[in-house]
C-alpha cells in the first residue's frame, strides 16, 4: 500500500531565512522584516493602547527587542506570531503606565457570566457604508472598539482585525485555545450589541423611538 | 440546540479551519426554526466583517518612513543578546 509522505515535508516560512541572515549580523535581512510587518504592528498597538503616540513607540521598542533577542526566536513558531507576541506586551505595558493606578493585564474585566451574554435582536439595515460617511463610521467603529475591556479588544484585533488563527492568537498570548475562544466570542458579542445602537434597521428603530 | 447552547457555539459558523461538521449542522438546524438567533448570527458576522474591512488606524507612509528610520537606527547600534 503506498503512503502519502508529503504531510512529513514541512514547509519554510521565508522569514526563517531572513532571521537566520539577521542572526549572523546582516542587518538588511532585518530590514526587510520590519517593512514587512511594521503597518501590521502598528495597527495592533494603536488598537490596544488607543493611542497614536504610544502606538509608535510600541512599535519601535518591539523591534528592537526583536532584534536584541534574536537567538531566542525557537522557530517553532512564525517569527510574525513571535513578534506579535513581544508587541502586545510592550502595549499592555504601555497601557498599564497611562492608567498609573490600575493594573491592566489580558484578564482584566474578561469574566464574564455565562447566562450574561448581550442580546439584541434587531436586525440592522441593508448597508452601514449607506447610512453613514465614511469618517462618521470610522468614528462609530472606534468609539465602538475603543470601549471594550482590553483582552477582549486585543484577541478581536488579532483574530478578527489582523487574521491570526485561533493557535497563532493563543501563542501570541500566552493563553489556552479555549480561553482564546471564549474572550472572542465576548468581544464579537458585545461589539454586534454596542454597533447595533447605530446600524439597527430604520423600522425598529423608528418602532423603539415611538415607544419611548 | 436552545439559544443559549446556539450562542455559547455561535463561533463555530465563522471557523475557517478546525471545522466540526456535526456541530455545524446543528447550529444550522436551529437556526432553521429561530429568527432571533438568524439575527444574532447576521448581525455578528456584519461585526466582524465591517472591522476586517475598515482599517481604522492607518500608517501614512511618511510617519512609516520616520518610524522605519528611528527602529534601524536603534538596531544598528545594538548589541545582540548572546
Amino acid at each position: 500500500m503506498s503512503t502519502i509522505q508529503s504531510s512529513d515535508v514541512q514547509e519554510i516560512h521565508p522569514d526563517v531565512a531572513l532571521v537566520e541572515r539577521a542572526r549572523a549580523g546582516d542587518l538588511a535581512a532585518f530590514d526587510q522584516l520590519v517593512r514587512q510587518y511594521e503597518r501590521q504592528l502598528f495597527r495592533i498597538a494603536q488598537h490596544i493602547t488607543q493611542n497614536r503616540e504610544d502606538a509608535q513607540d510600541v512599535v519601535q521598542d518591539a523591534f528592537f527587542k526583536a532584534y536584541q533577542k534574536l537567538e531566542q526566536f525557537q522557530g517553532n513558531s512564525k517569527f510574525y506570531t513571535w513578534l506579535v507576541r513581544i508587541a502586545v506586551n510592550e502595549a499592555l505595558m504601555r497601557l498599564r503606565k497611562r492608567r498609573t493606578a490600575k493594573t491592566v493585564s489580558m484578564d482584566e474585566d474578561v469574566q464574564t457570566e455565562e447566562g450574561s451574554l448581550p442580546r439584541d435582536f434587531a436586525d440592522w439595515g441593508p448597508n452601514p457604508e449607506q447610512q453613514y460617511k465614511q469618517s462618521e463610521l470610522k468614528e462609530i467603529l472606534q468609539k465602538t472598539i475603543q470601549g471594550l475591556p482590553p483582552g477582549f479588544r486585543t484577541v478581536f484585533t488579532l483574530r478578527d482585525v489582523e487574521g491570526l488563527s485561533t493557535e497563532e492568537t493563543a501563542e501570541a498570548l500566552k493563553l489556552s485555545i479555549p480561553a482564546v475562544k471564549s474572550r472572542l466570542l465576548r468581544a464579537r458579542l458585545q461589539l454586534r450589541e454596542r454597533l447595533s445602537r447605530y446600524f439597527r434597521s430604520t423600522k425598529e428603530a423608528t418602532a423603539e423611538g415611538a415607544r419611548h | 440546540m436552545n439559544c443559549t447552547e446556539f450562542i455559547a457555539k455561535l463561533d463555530e459558523l465563522f471557523e475557517r479551519h478546525n471545522i466540526h461538521e456535526q456541530l455545524r449542522e446543528e447550529l444550522r438546524a436551529h437556526l432553521v426554526q429561530c429568527e432571533h438567533c438568524v439575527v444574532t448570527y447576521n448581525t455578528t458576522k456584519q461585526t466582524i466583517e465591517i472591522y476586517r474591512d475598515h482599517e481604522l488606524y492607518e500608517l501614512p507612509n511618511e510617519l512609516q518612513e520616520q518610524l522605519h528610520t528611528a527602529i534601524m537606527a536603534r538596531c544598528a547600534q545594538a548589541k545582540r543578546c548572546p
